[in-house]
């Protein structure tokens, strides 16, 4: 017998458990559950996500932009759980094959987001606090929310435009600040400096930052979400911009999602946001690892 | 050349010229940011820890060590020197090199010198050496407290735990792997 396998009986079942809970709480807010292909011509271009190549098409990083088309076509309040794939992302919270759970509304913006991941976690979680490794994490209170320069200044003593001209954003947002979020509830760090959010909105009343969020709980990313740029000749540009970036660092070429900027101009205002239902899952059954959360690590196949 | 996908617990690079061996790893990557690789790396030749990040990009020389069969000597004030059982040449490792192995080393001993370059800088004892023991007083009966052991010295300057019944002038086989008494050896 595989006593590895058969010692993750428990977390699996209640990762099965989970997953009902999670369509349950969509289903009684009315939104409805599609399913979109998992392998495409062509994702959104992304500077730090890699597809992994299917034959001629890829696998898709993310059904972002398939939801989108749906929100254009009048589909209003949509969720998805499905696989995504990126390629090299292997650590202790990273697969290079993950769940993903995935949600749009038509006619809110990242705000109304917020509110609903709150009342997700609640529902999926409904007692007070509960304990993550050796955090004792609070959900009786509203969650914390802290934008994404109050956290550097808190954490860092520097400003976020700073880190980011000197090429140190990503360094000391791994290792001085998301270690820090969401200890003792959960927080939304939001409002993202532009050149980080390809496909959100821009603030209206401050143009160098993006409506942008992402929530984190104890010290562990858990969704990014985006007021949805609607603007497709903005978007078209932000795509040309990150794909030449992406050739000139040397990456495979890929072409430009057409079908999905023909029709973003019929795209509503809205909000849309993506959740690691793995990691999500971690939190829930207290797990280190994202590879106890899961039937099969790829280095088991 | 290894790119950071090829970063593993284990994997030896070469930073600044002197060899390194990963002994821990993680991959992180904050919302959609870059690919983070942290590192705890050890000089294989100094034996200093430290931590470094890498990011996507960047690529790494392999530290190319060799084993190699040879003979230790003798000890001289330049430290330790051996001999490869093949081509003859000599090499010195440094006491600091050496350590706490320089207990288990006798004359004559074969034991493995990794290399970097015509650099030595590590060696692997064979698993269990004979020492004769130069120092034992008897054991005293009714010391219960160190059991049915008593401290002895062996012919290196090594002091250990032995049974009771060992006596000065026995020889004795030895764990290099923990340093522990092994067996009596029959003469």
């Amino acid at each position: 017998m595989n006593r590895q396998l058969a010692a993750k009986k428990q977390r699996l079942t209640e990762r099965a458990r989970i997953v009902q809970s999670i369509r349950a709480f969509f289903i009684s807010q009315d939104y409805l559950e599609v399913e979109t292909p998992l392998r495409l011509p062509a994702n959104a271009p992304e500077l730090y996500i890699d597809a992994v190549v299917s034959g001629d098409w890829d696998l898709q990083t993310s059904p972002e932009l398939a939801m989108k088309r749906l929100l254009a076509a009048g589909y209003e309040k949509i969720f998805q759980i499905s696989h995504c794939w990126r390629d090299q992302e292997r650590g202790g919270r990273h697969l290079p094959e993950f769940t993903m759970l995935e949600w749009y509304r038509a006619g809110c913006n990242y705000l109304a987001l917020m509110d609903e991941c709150e009342s997700l976690l609640r529902h999926l979680i409904p007692t007070d606090s509960f304990k993550y490794l050796n955090h004792e994490i609070e959900l009786s209170l509203p969650f914390e929310r802290i934008s994404v320069n109050e956290a550097f200044q808190r954490y860092c003593r520097t400003e976020a435009e700073e880190a980011l001209a000197e090429d140190r954003f990503d360094e000391l947002m791994a290792f001085e600040i998301e270690p820090q979020l969401g200890k003792q509830r959960p927080t939304i760090l939001y409002d993202y400096p532009v050149e980080l959010a390809a496909l959100s909105r821009h603030k209206s009343s401050q143009p160098n930052l993006a409506e942008r969020f992402e929530l984190y709980i104890g010290g562990m990313e858990l969704a990014n979400a985006f007021s949805e740029l609607t603007d497709p000749v903005e978007q078209r540009r932000r795509f040309v911009e990150t794909e030449a970036a992406r050739r000139k660092s040397g990456k495979r070429p890929r072409p430009m999602p057409e079908t999905f900027l023909k029709e973003l101009d019929q795209l509503p205002e809205s909000g849309g946001i993506a959740l690691g239902i793995d990691r999500l899952i971690m939190l829930m059954t207290n797990a280190k690892t994202i590879d106890e959360v899961i039937f099969f690590a790829p280095e088991d196949l | 050349m290894y790119s950071c996908s090829d970063l593993k617990k284990g994997l030896k690079i070469l930073i600044d010229g002197e060899p390194h061996v990963i002994v821990q790893y993680d991959f992180t990557k904050p919302g959609k940011g870059q690919a983070l690789y942290k590192c705890k790396l050890r000089n294989m030749i100094s034996g200093s820890l430290f931590d470094r990040t890498y990011r996507s990009g960047e690529s790494f020389e392999p530290a190319s060590l060799e084993e190699r069969d040879m003979q230790f000597l003798y000890r001289d004030e330049t430290g330790y020197v051996f001999m490869d059982q093949k081509t003859y040449e000599q090499v010195t490792l440094a006491e600091e090199t050496v350590g706490d192995d320089k207990y288990f080393l006798i004359d004559n001993m074969e034991v493995d010198v990794l290399m970097y370059g015509d650099r030595g800088i590590g060696i692997t004892l064979p698993n269990f050496v004979n020492l004769r023991v130069t120092q034992s007083d008897p054991w005293v009966k009714g010391d219960t407290a160190a059991g049915n052991n008593k401290p002895a010295t062996v012919e290196t300057g090594y002091t250990l735990q032995v049974p009771s019944f060992v006596e000065e002038g026995t020889l004795i086989q030895i764990d290099t792997r923990t340093g522990e008494y092994s067996t009596r050896v029959k003469e």
